[in-house]
């Protein structure tokens, strides 16, 4: 049975991989799962500088799903580079970076400094954080600025570039084209979808920020759509997220169109959902007599 | 000890007054569990409750391997704990968080709690008395009826107790308790609403005693991986759910 999956110059042992900001920088969950058993996993939101994030409360429980409003805390790429880099070098899967920015210099010379480290087989760019005054989903919204911020990156990064699409566009095709045509490899969606929560008896919106960005099952036939919509529209592979919270979640996203999924809300719920959807998967792939986990997308 | 995800059994569950209920579950584990530390409830089969619910740990003990918590009654998914049954099995992610700093040497230590934040301190004074501390517990409430677990408080150290409404105790809040006059602390640990706390922190930094509040937070992960459930320190945002919940004073912006 073959689950190997290509994403630019960039093999995933299966399909499954971790959304970013969902996952820490992946040791925080080695206590309840070999991070081994991944395809990969793509790490918080990385910026130039350090970024405090947005006050609190940042967190809002939703039905079937969460809004969150953190606002690309981290303490940008230099630390990352010396204190968590050498951490995550010894293991036998993808660590991927997601590279944030608020102008397109911020993206380029994050990318840049990514670029020269050799354990970092891709980059996924985040063209559409909700939760960010300036920049992040601004270059995400406009097919013309995303196209320029990805042309930008292209020029200095050489390894994988994955594009991370924001779902709060009218046509989500026409910024997958527009990262397509500006050298990406692959294209990620969907990032969180803005939206708001409002505490009744106190009169009060519950996050800081009023608006933040939902995630969790509710999402999921939206994902859906626009994975299936993707798809039909650009060459280069998708990967699906939003909403898988098991293995049929994932299964549905493939035979949606996409190459690969990312698990994001779910850890939060089952910190060992990961591996229980690369065994789910594969148990589907057997009852199904299928031989090659990329076959799905074609089978619908 | 190494974070695990259990099945664990419902062994009682007994309601203690409107508000809070106490669950006891059997929790065979090998590694020590930290007093001040939590766990994550998963809530099954509730209707709008998607996330697991952050709970401390009231008490654990290593020869029965039960654990307790003790739960306030606030929304749907502690409702929904509250409707567990005898036997069945509850999910949960623990041990989480950091927990308090027991002292290396024995001393006199005042432990401040209010409302359910008493709950940690239970599992606390245990721990503090098995390490030769002197524990004194300082429980405040509204009244007397929502006072919880005085009994097996009692059996870690002396009890003193503050209601608003002076039904039991001395009248007023944690902080006009006369025991703040008559004895001297080396160490205060306190958990309860945050005026509480901050109040709290206000005299021991007057009377320079060191003190660990416990914060609490809406929570996602537990883990530190979402960053949802940060607080201001003087070093910027921390997350309650791994640096914390239990900070030292020095280090909030109080």
């Amino acid at each position: 049975m073959n689950t190997t999956v290509k994403i630019g110059q960039l093999e995933l042992k299966n399909p499954v991989l971790t959304a970013s900001g969902t996952f820490g920088y992946g040791l925080e969950f080695a206590d309840f799962i070999d991070l081994n058993r991944l395809g990969g996993f793509i790490v918080k939101g990385t910026t130039l500088h350090h970024r405090e994030g947005n006050p609190y409360p940042r967190m809002a429980e939703t039905p079937s799903g969460m809004l969150n409003a953190v606002g690309l805390q981290n303490k940008g790429v230099d630390y990352f580079i010396e204190n968590i880099y050498p951490k995550l070098t010894g293991l036998n899967t993808n660590v991927i970076v997601n590279v944030s920015g608020s102008c397109i210099e911020d993206y380029v010379a994050t990318a840049e400094k990514i670029n020269a480290l050799e354990h970092i087989p891709a980059i996924e760019l985040n063209i559409s954080c909700p939760n960010v005054k300036q920049g992040g989903m601004a270059f995400g919204t406009s097919a013309k600025a995303a196209e320029e911020v990805v042309a930008a990156v292209r020029n200095v990064y050489q390894k994988t570039l994955i594009v991370k699409l924001s779902p709060n566009v009218t046509d989500i095709t026409e910024i997958a084209r527009a990262a397509e045509s500006a050298g990406a490899d692959s294209v990620s969606l969907i990032n969180t979808l803005l939206g708001m929560a409002i505490d009744a008896e106190r009169r009060k919106p519950i996050l800081s920020t009023i608006t933040g960005g939902l995630s969790g099952a509710c999402v999921k036939p939206i994902a859906l759509r626009m994975v299936w919509q993707v798809s039909k529209a650009v060459n280069i592979p998708i990967i699906g997220l939003g909403g898988v919270m098991n293995a049929t979640d994932a299964i549905e996203f493939l035979l949606a169109g996409a190459s690969a999924v990312q698990i994001g809300t779910a850890n939060f719920i089952d910190p060992a959902v990961t591996v229980k959807v690369v065994e789910g998967i594969e148990a589907y792939m057997q009852r199904h007599g299928l031989t090659d986990v990329n076959e799905i997308k074609m089978l619908m | 000890m190494k974070k695990q995800i259990m099945d664990l059994e419902v062994l009682s569950l007994e309601q203690l007054n409107e508000r809070n209920v106490l669950l006891k579950l059997h929790c065979p584990i090998d590694g020590e569990i930290l007093a001040g530390q939590f766990v994550e409830v998963r809530i099954d089969n509730q209707k709008d409750v998607f996330l697991r619910r952050p709970i401390s740990v009231h008490y654990y003990s290593e020869e029965s391997h039960e654990l307790w918590l003790l739960v306030q009654l606030v929304g749907k998914g502690t409702r929904a704990i509250s409707r567990l049954e005898k036997g069945t099995k509850i999910n949960l992610v623990l041990p989480l968080g950091n927990g308090f700093s027991l002292p290396e040497k024995p001393q006199k230590t005042l432990l401040v709690g209010g409302g359910v934040g008493v709950a940690p301190l239970l599992y606390l004074g245990k721990k503090l008395k098995e390490k030769g501390n002197e524990v004194t517990f300082l429980l405040g409430a509204r009244t007397s009826s929502d006072l919880m677990q005085i009994a097996c408080f009692k059996e870690f150290g002396e009890v003193c107790i503050t209601t608003e409404d002076a039904s039991e105790g001395e009248s007023g809040f944690v902080t006009q308790h006369s025991v703040w006059g008559k004895r001297q602390f080396d160490k205060i640990f306190s958990c309860g609403p945050t005026p509480m706390m901050k109040a709290v922190a206000k005299m021991a930094q007057e009377r320079n005693i060191d003190c660990e509040v416990s914060l609490e937070n809406t929570m996602a992960c537990g883990l530190g991986a979402c960053l949802c459930c940060v607080t201001d320190t003087k070093e910027g945002h921390k997350c309650v759910c791994t640096d914390g919940p239990v900070f030292d004073i020095k280090e909030l912006k109080w």
